[in-house]
């Protein structure tokens, strides 16, 4: 049962046709990656799933994509509901400049699903469970969160994104700032993830997206020019360009 | 050849440096020596806390607690005024405004701060003046009402300005991180965007004080000039800066009342240096993090 679904879309920032007519058919429950060279728009296709290329200057777009069998982009589209279903994990860690509690209870807060203060407490404990970051900072949930390193801060966006139950986790290259532990402990949680959450994720690392990822999208110049299983994209692909791409031979 | 020139520019670039370092001082050293001359003959608490300026009368009182209750009372009102409408005109600028908006908005709060306070005295002193004795049905518009009101007009372009430096340089991914978590755009200005930029936004208060603290020319002409004790902001009064400028000129040089100006001065610097100080704790808060 495909949870999102992206039909005949077309994104343009002012003259620039960034995203040529893409389909693709995302599974529930899956980690599907999207692949290709720098410049290729897979980060603009995934940040039209929440829609937070809405804040992009001169951002318009044509066709659609349905979530869950919902036009995201039909006028009458609650955004900010949307992006509440839709979690977003960015390629820095952006943790906001408040405590590690505030950071997990913001979401929360901002959307009003839990307004009793225990309720709140045991949320912010379950998400920073659930990535693997209570037991380091359970004594010091109320120190800044730029006090954690780039791999926890990571985490605790993870988590923020969690507390407010989303669907659909997107990831834009989450791990292109960590060290290699740090990135394989990052995919170890995506795997863990993937049993409650749809996932989405953007990376420049090939190696990536083979490791973590069900299916896979390979794009190239605002085209999606092969959408498949993982295995199958990257040892026997149909197209000529993603052959060249998953062998090294340019990107 | 090359190697002289070199040491001739260097030295030159030296003795500017010096130089302004050189001027600093003997003011403070001018300030500092007449000040506390007068301090030494007519006592601290006696003059801060007295309350009779009578400069020129036999026997002389030199208190000036009704002129620093009167710099108090029209920055405060100046505040009040400029600190809200300030803000919020930052944000606008920064977040809201439409970018053709913004840069017109942008070059014209800039105008305002080029505007000379001898002019921002006069126009307040024909337009807002009778304004304020109308509406509140006073016997003079001359008041620490009125001063605050032209004030605030002079501090809005320093905290508008610098509060919007703060605003933008609070990075994107902050408002990415809040939007993509399903706030909105106001939950997202208030809960995270101020609170990041707070540093900069106090430090810009900070100045935009320091700079009404300060001013001269306009209060003289719009405050009214008495030298009491204000009992509400719709009474005339008189700040320390309007007391120098006015009397400086009929002093005898060397004499007691000249040195209270001194030591006004003195006392007027203290504060001045106490806002900025603050100011620059801030901003310096903001750069370290």
């Amino acid at each position: 049962m495909s949870i999102i679904e992206i039909k005949n879309f077309n994104l343009y920032y002012f003259e620039f046709h960034a995203l040529k007519n893409i389909n693709i058919s995302i599974e529930e429950k899956r980690i599907t990656s999207m692949i290709g060279p720098s410049g290729c728009g897979k980060s603009t296709l995934l940040k039209s799933i929440n829609r937070i290329n809405d804040t992009i200057e001169g951002a318009r777009t044509n066709g659609g994509i349905n979530i869950s069998n919902q036009n995201i982009y039909a006028d009458n589209v609650d955004v900010d509901f949307l992006r509440r279903n839709v979690g977003m994990v960015f390629q820095r860690p952006n943790p906001f400049p408040i405590s590690i509690y505030e950071n997990v209870a913001f979401g929360l807060k901002v959307n009003r699903i839990a307004l009793d203060r225990n309720v709140i407490v045991e949320t912010v404990e379950k998400s920073l469970r659930a990535v693997l970051l209570w037991d380091d900072i359970k004594d010091k949930l109320n120190k800044s969160a730029l006090t954690l390193t780039l791999e926890q801060q990571q985490r605790l966006c993870i988590a923020r994104v969690i507390a407010v139950a989303p669907r659909i986790i997107l990831l834009d290259e989450p791990c292109s700032s960590l060290d290699p532990v740090a990135t394989q402990r990052i995919e170890e949680l995506m795997i863990k993830l993937k049993d409650n959450y749809t996932i989405v994720i953007v990376t420049h690392n090939m190696q990536q997206a083979a490791r973590v990822s069900h299916d896979t999208a390979f794009m190239l110049l605002g085209e999606l020019i092969e959408f498949d299983n993982t295995e199958k994209i990257f040892t026997n692909p149909t197209k000529k360009e993603t052959e060249d791409y998953v062998t090294g031979r340019f990107g | 050849m090359r190697k002289s020139l070199d040491t001739i520019i260097e030295t030159i670039i030296f003795i500017c440096g010096m130089l302004s370092i050189v001027f600093v001082v003997l003011i403070f050293g001018f300030l500092f020596k007449e000040g506390f001359a007068f301090f030494k003959d007519f006592g601290v608490s006696k003059f801060i806390t007295g309350q009779f300026w009578y400069p020129s009368s036999e026997p002389a009182s030199f208190g000036i607690l009704s002129l620093i209750l009167g710099s108090i009372l029209v920055t405060v009102g100046a505040c009040l005024i400029a600190v809200p409408i300030g803000i919020m005109t930052a944000l606008f600028i920064s977040e809201i405004a439409p970018k053709g908006v913004r840069d017109v908005l942008k070059s014209l709060v800039e105008l305002m701060a080029a505007i000379p306070s001898i002019v921002i005295g006069f126009v307040g002193m024909v337009t807002v003046v009778p304004l304020v004795k109308n509406i509140f049905n006073l016997s003079t518009g001359l008041t620490a009402f009125a001063g605050a009101i032209m004030l605030a007009f002079m501090a809005i372009p320093t905290i508008v300005t610098i509060s919007e430096d703060a605003i933008r340089s609070v990075p994107w991914q902050y408002r990415e991180g809040a939007l993509a978590l399903g706030a909105t755009k106001w939950q997202t200005i208030r809960r995270i965007v101020l609170k990041a930029a707070m540093p900069g936004i106090i430090a810009a208060i900070m100045l935009g004080i320091g700079r009404v603290i300060g001013e001269t020319m306009a209060v003289m002409m719009i405050t009214g000039n008495a030298a009491h004790i204000p009992h509400s902001i719709f009474d005339p009064v008189r700040t320390m800066t309007a007391t120098i400028a006015a009397e400086m000129g009929e002093t005898v040089r060397g004499g007691m009342h000249y040195r209270s100006l001194f030591a006004i001065g003195l006392v007027l610097f203290i504060i001045t240096f106490i806002v900025n100080f603050t100011a620059d704790l801030f901003l310096g808060k903001k750069k370290n993090r």
